[in-house]
């Protein structure tokens, strides 16, 4: 099958998918008794109709091409990092720091991907944006909280940019038969999704025991470990658009499950220190795109270091 | 096709998402008043508005800063449909809301900065006497409170970048009316409005 058959067959089957959930989630939202049950049905199908839109907007994205994922995703960090820092407090003396982290920093990443320059691209915000940034920050003048405002600033830059980047950044492995190739993306990219669609199903279900209740109620053991197994069993389902071996494809499923349900722990928890429960509104009826997107800021470095060590 | 890209690219800046505390019939003639921190404001308060509602709705922006060069002119005339007006003592001949009786007697609603300048706060100072005069004249016209929220971190006075940082547009209850109130206590009762939604 060449990867274009691939990539039909795969669209074809995640629209049969969101078909059907709409029709489940239509079902469920008249046949919803009690206001409690009817605000989860409603909320679930303006989720379902928020994929819809996403899953267009990527499945076109990647038709168009490598540039095309990679403007994508720059859009995606940009927002994200707007949704970040619009939320952390900042003083007149940032400013410099700021622009040159939306305007600057953003568009060099994604160049560095597009050029292929993994070298750079790797080092580029841990090492020469952590020390720049900080820098234009003391050019400002203002020495209260400096610490802390650094600190958020690099914080946020790292996660909404650097984590992100190395989703379009698996276009650039140098793997037989995938470069340049969306296969790896649209790989980890379901995976990511998946576990947090199945956590979120299984907990409603079957959820009892919390496991962190503080920094985000809805998270449960049985949401956990029911989503991350049919998370895994799928991932290793699709072991035939990747380079890997179904046993491999399960152990990527599987630590990426892991890396996402980190993120989204962590996540939570800044959003919550912030005063928050969303981090913005954008995407209907998940919240912001940090909301959608905290499992694969934890789960997509961690994923490109794999493929990259063990079959680049 | 200005006027679209002008609102893509606020919402795509600063998000400008509408909180509406008591949404009103679209054919409602309005006065929209709000706090005035940022160069942005018109841009996010009219991008705020239902696309139905903003054709009908025209700012109102100082002739002295939107008529100065081409460009601004042409954003404010051609993309906002603004009413441009002269402000301080640089009125030429006649009432300086002349041009505001106008565009309220031909059925447009106004977007208003009462405070007449921006501010480097965000809560507003005190309010020129214009929004009195204009309600009085339009008794039928509905006064509604807007409260523009972190557009001042986005693009403070004195800053020529903006930064995209999402800010929140949240339109009040209309201003309601008491016959024979005094200026002074009027425009008290209309920044409190405004105050109120902070």
């Amino acid at each position: 099958m060449s990867p274009e058959e691939k990539f039909q067959y795969l669209i074809m089957g995640l629209g049969g998918v969101l078909l059907l959930s709409t029709v489940i989630g239509l079902v469920l939202k008249r046949n919803a008794k009690t206001e409690a049950s009817r605000d989860v049905a409603v909320n679930l199908v303006a989720r379902i109709r928020s994929w819809w839109v996403m899953v267009g907007i990527f499945a076109y994205t990647f038709l168009l091409g490598s540039t095309a994922t990679l403007v994508l995703f720059a859009l995606v960090s940009f927002l994200a990092l707007r949704e970040y820092l619009s939320l952390t407090p900042s003083r007149p003396g940032d400013r410099l720091a700021l622009s040159v982290s939306f305007f600057l920093l953003v568009p060099v990443q994604y160049w560095l991907i597009g050029t292929d320059w993994y070298g750079l691209f790797s080092v580029f915000i841990p090492v020469y944006a952590f020390l720049l940034l900080p820098a234009l920050a003391a050019l400002g003048e203002d020495t209260e909280d400096f610490l802390e405002r650094s600190s958020r600033l690099q914080w946020g830059i790292m996660i909404a940019v650097f984590c992100i980047s190395h989703v379009p950044a698996l276009l650039m492995l140098d793997i037989p038969g995938f470069d340049g190739n969306p296969m790896l993306v649209f790989f980890l990219l379901l995976v990511v999704q998946l576990s947090d669609v199945f956590q979120y199903i299984c907990g409603k279900l079957f959820g009892r025991t919390r496991i962190a209740p503080v920094v985000s109620p809805n998270k449960t053991l049985e949401g956990l470990l029911g989503g991350g197994l049919c998370a895994t069993l799928i991932g290793t389902a699709m072991w035939w658009i990747t380079p890997f071996s179904p046993l491999e494809a399960a152990a990527m499923s599987f630590v990426i499950v892991v890396m996402g349900f980190l993120g989204g722990l962590v996540l939570s928890a800044v959003k919550r220190s912030l005063g928050e429960k969303d981090w913005g509104s954008m995407i209907q009826g998940h919240g912001g795109m940090l909301d959608r997107m905290d499992s694969v800021c934890f789960a997509a470095p961690v994923f490109f270091h794999l493929t990259r060590f063990f079959f680049a | 096709m200005i006027a679209a890209t002008l609102c893509g690219f606020t919402k795509l800046l600063v998000g400008a998402s509408a909180h509406w505390v008591k949404p009103l019939p679209a054919e409602q003639q309005c006065i929209y008043f709000a706090n005035h921190s940022s160069h942005l404001d018109t841009l996010a308060l009219w991008s705020a508005l239902p696309a139905e509602i903003r054709g009908q709705t025209r700012p109102v922006a100082a002739a002295d800063y939107w008529g100065k060069s081409a460009l601004r002119r042409k954003i404010a005339v051609h993309g906002l449909n603004a009413v441009l007006i002269h402000r301080g003592g640089g009125a030429k001949e006649g009432n300086p809301l002349d041009p505001l009786y106008a565009a309220l007697a031909e059925g447009s609603s106004l977007i208003l900065f009462p405070e007449g300048t921006r501010r480097e706060q965000e809560l507003p100072g005190d309010f020129k006497a214009g929004l009195f005069h204009l309600a009085v004249r339009f008794p039928t016209v509905a006064l509604i409170p807007v409260y523009l929220d972190n557009l001042h971190r986005s693009m403070p006075k004195g800053s020529f970048l903006p930064l995209p940082f999402l800010c929140r547009v949240r339109f009040g209850a209309p201003l309601a009316k008491i016959p024979g109130e005094t200026k002074p206590d009027f425009l008290q009762r209309a920044r409190e409005a405004i105050l109120d939604l902070a």
